[in-house]
């Protein structure tokens, strides 16, 4: 069994297809809290859980302040509010500047995770069209996380995992499948 | 030394910096949520290109003047006009109303920042015609944020956005009436700030200073721990006055604090109104 204890999954232009299709295998009793952080889709947030809801056997819920993540949750991010983790795992919302004029930013919420939970943390960066995620996958690196990109070929916009894979070097360049089958995995 | 090096902070560091801030000027940061204040005091460190930590940390021990200008940038000061136009639609249908039976009203808006919230209730309260006998205190820890909330003058460039807001509130008058642009600046109607009082005032460790009819405290708390919530709370029931209202942030709640079974929450919005 996995000894991760969070999954973060940034997203943006053209990436909510592949998050549709990534949990839709997974049982309620996967054993790692799943946080997705997505620039604001054109669909609204309610809609966005909604959809995620018919999607997946695991709870959506949006992120509250001072919650501790569990297992057999998929988080989606408060419009407008950057989601940190505290050292002991838990939420905590913040409304300060844009970063990469994003809130929430990606950057923010893979350091912050990066910080709270080291190696324990898989972090993952889908499609999309600026270069918010990569600042904070490297940092991810750093606190010897497991960074994953989506393959910039196989990404609806590219422009976002190819930053990341020139710049923060992930571990594994991976089609939405193959993320998909490294989700699976973490379930045995 | 790069970006992401002094991206990491150690718990230590950050211990012995917030207890110089406390021992030297009074300020106590402890309460405050860690993983936000670690973000305020790193971006202090990018920006101010300080070469270490340690160099930070000696500034604050040793330059009052470093130390004002480090809460400035600590504090966070992000704020606008009307913002969730929803809760300002209750705040004009549900709460306003009751305002007008009162002879005089006392509002508080509390981590006020540069005053944009001030200035959206001074606006409301004067379109329903209770401007003149309300009086409107907004406070901060931040000084400087304080002085521009005084000056009523914000960017232009963030009016459009503040009309809609004001519009999709259920405002009804020419938004743009209410400050005159001038360059890239817009300034507010001193008939709106003759009503307004400004004043430091720290909610770690400052009490209560007067009783109100309510009481705005948006986007404030969730940079506090459950302690620290749930002290400002303290202070905030003992300012209110009985029948009160208590107006936090959209991701705000009373929710399990020890207040809670005294307040009612306004339908759906983040307004709780103080029943005993």
């Amino acid at each position: 069994m996995t000894r991760s204890k969070l999954i973060i999954i940034g997203g943006s232009a053209g990436s909510l297809q592949v998050i549709l299709k990534l949990f839709t295998t997974i049982k309620k009793d996967f054993p790692v809290p799943v946080v997705l952080i997505l620039h604001r889709t054109p669909v609204a947030e309610q809609l966005l859980e909604e959809l995620l809801n018919g999607k997946t056997d695991l709870m959506v819920k949006e992120v509250e302040e001072k919650e501790m993540p569990l297992p057999g949750y998929l988080y989606v991010c408060p419009a407008d509010y950057h989601v940190l983790f505290e050292k002991d795992g838990s939420f905590t919302l913040d409304y300060s500047e844009k970063i990469n004029f994003s809130r929430p930013s990606i950057d923010v919420a893979f350091q912050s995770a990066a910080e709270a939970f080291g190696e324990k943390l898989i972090c993952i960066l889908l499609s999309g069209a600026n270069a918010d995620g990569t600042d904070g996958m490297i940092c991810v690196k750093k606190c010897r996380g497991i960074t994953i990109v989506q393959d910039p070929n196989d990404a609806e916009v590219s422009y976002m995992p190819l930053q990341a894979v020139q710049r923060a070097k992930p571990d594994h360049v991976l089609s939405s499948i193959e993320i998909k089958k490294f989700i699976e995995k973490l379930a045995d | 030394m790069d970006r992401l090096e002094q991206a990491l902070i150690n718990e230590e560091e950050m211990e012995m910096l917030l207890d110089d801030m406390y021992q030297q000027y009074g300020y106590d940061f402890t309460g405050y949520s860690r993983a936000s204040l670690v973000r305020r005091i790193r971006r202090l460190i990018i920006n101010d290109k300080l070469p270490s930590f340690a160099e930070l940390r000696y500034r604050i021990r040793n330059e009052p003047k470093y130390f004002a200008h480090a809460i400035e940038e600590i504090s966070v000061n992000v704020t606008e006009m009307l913002r969730d136009p929803a809760f300002y639609k209750s705040i004009i249908e549900k709460v306003i109303p009751v305002l007008a039976t009162y002879p005089f009203i006392r509002i508080w808006h509390a981590g006020c920042a540069t005053g944009e919230e001030v200035y959206s209730m001074a606006i409301l309260l004067q379109e329903a015609g209770l401007l003149e006998r309300s009086l409107i205190y907004g406070t901060d820890i931040n000084p400087a944020a304080l002085e521009k909330a005084r000056q009523g003058i914000f960017p232009v460039g963030y009016m459009q956005q503040y009309s809609r807001n004001y519009i999709a509130a259920g405002g009804r008058n020419d938004f743009s009436a209410y400050y005159t642009a001038n360059y890239h600046l817009a300034k507010f109607d001193e008939s709106l700030s003759h009503k307004m009082i400004f004043s430091t005032h720290n909610l770690v460790t400052d009490s209560s200073f007067n009783s109100f009819q309510l009481i705005f405290c948006r986007n404030v708390m969730i940079y506090f721990d459950k302690k620290l919530q749930d002290r400002v709370l303290g202070v905030f029931d003992n300012s209110l006055e009985q029948f009160g209202f208590l107006a936090l942030g959209s991701k705000e709640s009373l929710r399990f604090s020890p207040i809670a079974d005294r307040y009612k929450q306004i339908e759906k919005e983040k307004i709780w109104r103080k029943t005993s």
